[in-house]
């Protein structure tokens, strides 16, 4: 029967694209990154690295067992949630805060909804809003950067966008951070989480990850570009008292945010409208959570909640079908 | 006899009017960050929705029936009010902290649902037996709720230290995402996979 006619559906040509590819993709694309917060926050930054990976390994290997579902560990999901998880974790966190976050990744953030492809919200974003608001205060404790070889253990310190928070309520006026050391926010001398701190080492990631067609421009160009006009409209009324674009773009985890987790495919809509309509909401509450917040970064809070809009999004962006008219309305 | 038994034994686990109903999920959410408040909130829904589906099955053949949704509130509404005035009077600590949400049991869509579906249509003894089983089944989960939230967000039960906090010189560190209301929403969602694991029945049909 070698000469079976195979007749099916379209599309017929497979773009060589599979899940563990991409996820290998976006995995080496964080790689920089993890490298700069390996090199300024030394051991402990490996340590909450590794013990976010292997958790949310183990954690994806134990639910797909006791579900009894096929095996996901090889496509690489977990390890990359794990990842991420742990570039949003503060360098200094404990062994058990690292794990506890993984197992709220995997089961609460993934194999509840069904597993990958199923899940609303972005995984590692969850762990990280459950981890921030159970443990507030081991979640922001910072250290400051000691980079390899400089002989100290750690310092603690504030964020730059903690910092702003905190004087601007108190003096009402922006701190010296907010204003200078913008040379060192993009190599990523500061005090922040693992992944917040390096922004040019995440836009090197993100624009490979472009490159390599994994990623659209349309998320991250209307998230940056949001955050930039908002921000921006702000600085110009009062410099005094909002920071400049630039300080925005430069500190947090919005670098991360906008090339890792915005444009997760998942969580995302699905088309260029869509995407567009995403990242302007991510922009604008990002900005609004950090000037007027409660919380200093509300990249995290921002992706969140836009996820939960993405249904919808998806539903009012919906392309028309080739040749379809618009009918009048009848009766 | 047997159908008594139904009748109150049903809504503890097969059809808990929270677990499969998913009713009166606001209380379960606003009261349930200590133990002690949830049991007198349990004692107080489970008082009231008794009296409400006895009352309303004694008057049943009298009520109209395009006003009866009024009579059934007017029942409900005066029993939680002497509910609300007795916990003023012997348990003013208490009363505080449940706030509104005595005076809320009125609009606890358990109650109403079922002076509606089940006391409008049965005798009086089994319309109170249908109240009880259906406020301990509340109160199951209410409790459960609480055991969790109390333990893991404050390290105690009732008031009292089993895990001694790093704040009191102790070991474990209280997660305080347990002391706010949406972690009731996690822990109700967990209890009902766990009870659709149990009772596979429960899971509803794929579309």
């Amino acid at each position: 029967m070698d000469n079976q006619l195979y007749l099916s559906s379209s599309p017929h040509i497979h773009s060589g694209e599979t899940t563990d590819k991409v996820m290998r993709a976006v995995i080496y694309a964080l790689l920089p990154a993890c490298g700069v917060s390996i090199y300024f926050f030394g051991l402990p930054a490996l340590s909450v690295l590794l013990i976010c990976t292997l958790g949310c390994v183990a954690a994806e290997v134990a639910c797909c067992k006791l579900m009894g579902r096929d095996l996901t560990l090889f496509d690489g999901s977990a390890a990359l949630t794990g990842i991420l998880l742990g570039l949003n974790m503060p360098p200094s966190s404990p062994w058990w805060l690292s794990l506890f976050g993984a197992a709220i990744a995997i089961l609460i953030g993934k194999q509840v909804y069904g597993g990958l492809g199923y899940n609303p919200f972005n995984p590692a974003l969850v762990a990280r809003v459950v981890l921030l608001i159970s443990f507030p205060v081991q979640m922001t404790t910072w250290t400051a950067p000691a980079p390899l070889g400089s002989g100290i253990d750690a310092v603690s310190a504030a964020t730059p966008l903690g910092e702003m928070k905190t004087a601007v309520m108190l003096t009402g006026a922006l701190p010296e951070v907010a204003t200078s050391g913008f040379g060192g926010y993009l190599t990523g001398n500061m005090a922040g989480s693992l992944g917040e701190v390096s922004a040019l080492a995440l836009l090197l990631g993100g624009l490979f990850l472009l490159f390599k067609k994994i990623i659209t421009w349309h998320t991250p160009v209307s998230f940056l570009a949001t955050v930039i006009i908002v921000g921006g409209i702000f600085w110009l009324v009062d410099p005094t008292k909002y920071p400049s674009p630039l300080f925005h773009l430069l500190t947090g985890g919005l670098m991360l945010g906008v090339f890792f987790m915005a444009t997760d495919m998942v969580t995302s809509p699905v088309t260029g409208k869509g995407m567009l309509i995403f990242g302007f909401g991510c922009g604008l509450i990002t900005v609004l959570i950090r000037l007027f917040g409660g919380y200093p970064e509300g990249v995290s809070f921002a992706i969140l909640l836009m996820n939960a809009a993405t249904p919808l999004i998806d539903r009012f962006t919906r392309p028309t079908i080739y040749g379809h008219v618009e009918q009048e309305a009848t009766s | 006899m047997s159908q008594a038994k139904d009748v109150l034994l049903d809504p503890l686990f097969n059809k808990n009017p929270i677990g499969l109903q998913i009713l009166g999920i606001c209380s379960a959410l606003a009261v349930t960050s200590k133990l002690e408040t949830v049991v007198v909130m349990s004692l107080a829904v489970i008082f009231v929705i008794c009296g409400s589906n006895a009352s309303v099955s004694l008057i049943r053949s009298q009520i109209p029936s395009n006003i009866r949704i009024i009579v059934q509130i007017t029942i409900i509404a005066t029993l939680v009010i002497i509910v609300d005035q007795f916990l003023k009077a012997y348990a003013f600590g208490i009363s505080k902290q449940l706030s509104v949400f005595v005076g809320l049991i009125i609009t606890n869509c358990i109650v109403l649902g079922r002076a509606e579906g089940f006391a409008m249509k049965n005798p009086v003894g089994l319309s109170f037996l249908d109240g009880l089983g259906n406020g301990l089944g509340y109160s199951i989960v209410l409790l459960l709720v609480a055991f969790f939230r109390e333990l893991l967000g404050a390290g105690k039960l009732l008031g009292y230290t089993i895990l001694p906090s790093t704040s009191e010189g102790g070991w474990y560190l209280p997660n305080g995402l347990m002391l706010l209301p949406p972690s009731a929403f996690f822990i109700i969602g967990l209890l009902i996979w766990l009870l659709r694991t149990w009772k596979t029945d429960q899971i509803e049909k794929e579309n």
